[in-house]
């Protein structure tokens, strides 16, 4: 029982890591009044850059910052239609999912043609000091970005509630009139949280390809970046609640995968489909009393 | 010291000359109306004093110097801010958060020394207010107070205030134009845009008046007279409505008995309302906002159902039924939010036939061309500034008003429903309003007016009901009604008995 639950708690953070890099992404977006869908293909477009950043050079803090730049540029691009252009923003964020997918699809058969097996690298180690304690071993011995994912979560916070920055982009997010007449610069404010969404967002998708699997797939993604999405919701657009809905919901992933292999005789896409019907559940329990951020999905234009 | 000179200010939206040549000018230290109809260009010219909008042409002059004013930013560097009628906080903030936002240097944001500042700036200036409440949680005006003080604390000597007072209750007026006085006292200077002409005249030193786009001309406040105002504002040398003689009173049109309501809360909110509206008569109902109105209102629409009594429309039992039967019965309506009965994205003219469907529709289609010309006869017979394929949110508040005025009259209804149909308007609609429900009284229509402006219940009704806490307090006729007793009947200190006079 307690090597199931060690093992449980430790693959609960591997998998919460890239929900939680997406979702502190999204949620900056969010606050700023953005809803951005790009999400999923950000996430894919930093797994891809990632990846053939780190093979390539052999250095795979470079590819991960290679992924963060990548994701950089794919915000700023949401800010250019969503803020600049005031295009709609589940179009724009739609569209840009399928750019980036089909970007980093095509970049891949360049590189790699189509190979039968998915190409792999050394993926990142494990902390290998923290890993020899004692019991707790398994569960201390986590990727680097790991603990930086979770370091972030009070970082954010700190950055959305102690900063001027973070006042702005909550009032950029509620009321962008009110911040405008106030001073704020609300198209430079809700770029700004843009970039540092897709930053986030695409690190989420490097954990995957550059430490999680150590290899790129076409599936890599899967859907986490929606998953994220629905997560921000559960979490009432609050970072540490977002924590806990990333760790429940990598906590349910982590579970399945242990409940696939005790025999029970079930079809085993019951278990895959675990992890979603409790993000329903839990959604539509928290959900109810969302206060969404009042500017979502409006374009702010001046007069 | 701060002087601001606007010259020769003229701006276009589209075909629409909103400014025209407009010459402006505020000295230190005075209360400086700008005073006009709704759409006569009062907020566009102070909008682009704040940088809010650009002018195609003219200048703006700052303590003597050319000022390029292009965001609020600069507006407020220069020392110019403004509350804009539609406040612009950020709900889920603090106080102090709202009123530092924009204004904060550095990274880090502390609120507890926010919190200390805002109180230190409240203090200074005498504004009552807590920095660290939650504006969501804030009266208006309350939120109005934080404005006010958000545009203090960042040193600005010169305060736009656009239509402060449409908002308000009275008693927040009085507190509001004592703090206008205090910051007159200080040395500010203050515009302060409205419609309203007897407030214009309580607290301004001087009155520009605005028609059209074009200044009237500038007076003194010693030298005029809200007469003088009135026409100079509506270019008519006419002001007020004129009742038509008594008109003959037939047979009861509505007839409520013993109605019974619960409001949102599930609390009573009509006790037992039993009340008659004759063909040919207004019916005026009195009262202090909140005291079962708007209930009222909503079950006479079919919207709430009554939980006891009956609601007779000639003679037939409408009691809980729905709001098709309503219209169907003759009862046109005129809601209190008008721009709730109206759909923003469709177009005048199909709004015109919301209500009744049916008529324009041929084998399950709608008859489009006959929608167009309904809407274009009904637009030049209300005189509505607006195309029929124009959306209707692109409206100005007068316009809407006519529109549902237009839809309400046009099917011919034995029952009209009005409820307060003339706030916010300005003059001009206020009187064109109050001319069509006297048309319809003297065409022999039963019509129930809800107001809760005193003047323009006395000035319209034949007879005066006065509703009290869910229950009517008692019925008047208008002519040997006076303010005081109406008063005392609002406040609930005195009741008519039934029949006393009652006729």
């Amino acid at each position: 029982m307690e090597v199931f639950l060690i093992g449980l708690i430790a693959a609960t953070l591997r998998v919460a890591t890239p929900l939680i890099l997406g979702t502190l992404g999204e949620l900056f977006a969010e606050r700023a009044g953005i809803l951005n869908l790009g999400i999923e293909g950000t996430m894919f477009c930093g797994a891809f850059v990632g990846f053939v950043v780190g093979g390539a050079t052999g250095n795979l803090w470079l590819g991960v910052l290679a992924a963060i730049v990548a994701g950089i540029l794919a915000g700023l691009l949401m800010g250019l239609l969503s803020v600049r252009l005031g295009v709609s923003q589940h179009v724009s964020g739609l569209g840009i999912t399928l750019l980036l997918t089909g970007l980093s699809l095509f970049g891949f058969r360049l590189i790699f043609g189509e190979p039968r097996i998915p190409p792999s690298i050394a993926p990142f180690e494990r902390l290998p000091i923290l890993s020899q304690v004692p019991i707790l071993g398994e569960i201390l011995g986590q990727y680097a970005l790991t603990y930086i994912a979770l370091a972030l979560v009070p970082v954010c916070w700190w950055m959305l509630y102690r900063t001027n920055f973070g006042l702005q982009i909550r009032a950029v997010g509620e009321n962008p009139e009110a911040a405008d007449a106030a001073g704020v610069n609300v198209f430079l404010t809700r770029y700004l949280a843009l970039a540092i969404a897709g930053g986030l967002m695409a690190a989420g998708g490097a954990f995957l390809s550059l430490a999680q699997l150590g290899a790129f797939t076409y599936g890599i993604i899967a859907g986490r970046g929606w998953v994220c999405i629905a997560l921000i919701i559960f979490g009432n657009w609050q970072p540490v609640r977002v924590l806990w809905g990333a760790l429940l919901f990598g906590g349910v992933s982590a579970l399945q995968l242990r409940l696939q292999t005790t025999g029970l005789d079930l079809p085993y896409e019951m278990f895959l489909a675990l992890p979603y019907l409790v993000t329903i559940a839990a959604l539509a329990v928290a959900g109810r009393n969302a206060t969404y951020p009042a500017a979502l999905l409006k374009a702010y234009k001046r007069e | 010291m701060l002087a601001i000179q606007m010259r020769g200010i003229t701006k276009r939206f589209g075909p629409v000359l909103a400014n025209d040549r407009i010459d402006f000018s505020l000295e230190q230290g005075e209360i400086h109306a700008l005073l006009g109809e709704n759409g006569a260009g009062k907020t566009t010219l102070m909008r682009i004093l704040y940088g809010l909008y650009h002018a195609d042409q003219g200048e703006i002059l700052v303590d003597g110097h050319l000022a390029h004013i292009p965001s609020p930013k600069e507006a407020i560097t220069l020392g110019i801010g403004m509350v804009a009628q539609h406040f612009t906080l950020v709900p889920p903030l603090s106080v102090a958060e709202n009123v530092v936002l924009g204004y904060t240097k550095g990274l880090r944001f502390d609120p507890g020394a926010a919190q200390q500042h805002v109180a230190e700036a409240a203090a200074r200036f005498g504004i009552k207010t807590d920095p660290a409440a939650i504006v969501r949680h804030l009266s208006v005006g309350e939120c109005q107070r934080v404005e006010i003080l958000k545009a203090l604390y960042r040193n600005v000597r010169a305060l736009i205030m656009d239509e402060p007072t449409s908002v308000l209750v009275p008693q927040e007026v009085d507190v509001l134009f004592e703090t206008l006085e205090r910051l007159r006292g200080a040395g500010l200077s203050v515009i302060f845009i409205s419609h309203k002409l007897n407030e214009v005249m309580a607290v301004c030193d001087r009155i520009t008046v605005l028609r059209q786009g074009r200044v009237v001309g500038t007076v003194d406040k010693a030298a005029t007279s809200q007469i003088e105002l009135a026409c100079m504002m509506v270019g008519r040398e006419t002001f007020g409505v004129t009742r038509r003689g008594e008109s003959p009173q037939g047979e009861a049109r509505l007839r409520l008995e013993s109605l019974s309501a619960l409001d949102r809360k599930g609390l009573p909110a009509l006790k037992e309302v039993s009340l008659e509206v004759r063909a040919g008569e207004i019916l005026g109902l009195a009262g202090v906002s909140g005291n079962g109105q708007a209930e009222l209102a909503r079950v006479l629409a079919g919207t709430l159902k009554p939980t006891g009594g009956r609601i007779l429309v000639d003679n037939r039992d409408l009691t809980g039924a729905d709001p098709t039967c309503f219209l169907v019965a003759g009862v046109g309506r005129i809601p209190e939010e008008r721009h709730e009965s109206m759909i923003g994205e469709l177009s005048v003219a199909e709004n015109l036939v919301l209500e009744c469907l049916d008529e324009f529709t041929r084998n399950g289609l709608l008859d489009r061309r006959r929608v167009r010309q309904h809407g274009e006869q009904l637009i030049a017979e209300y005189q509505i500034k607006a195309q029929p394929t124009d959306r209707m949110r692109t409206l100005s508040g007068g316009n809407v008003q006519k529109v549902v005025l237009a839809r309400a009259l046009s099917s011919k209804p034995r029952v009209i429903l009005a409820s307060q149909p003339t706030r916010g308007l300005d003059v001009g609609a206020t009187e064109y309003v109050r001319d069509k429900l006297l048309e319809q009284r003297d065409q022999g229509v039963a019509v129930l007016l809800i107001s809760e402006d005193l003047d323009e219940a006395l000035a319209l009704s034949d007879r005066i009901a006065v509703i009290y806490e869910g229950r009517i307090m008692g019925v008047i006729p208008a002519g040997e009604a006076s303010k005081e007793q109406l008063g005392m009947m609002m406040s609930g200190a005195w009741e008519v008995t039934r029949g006393e006079t009652e006729n």
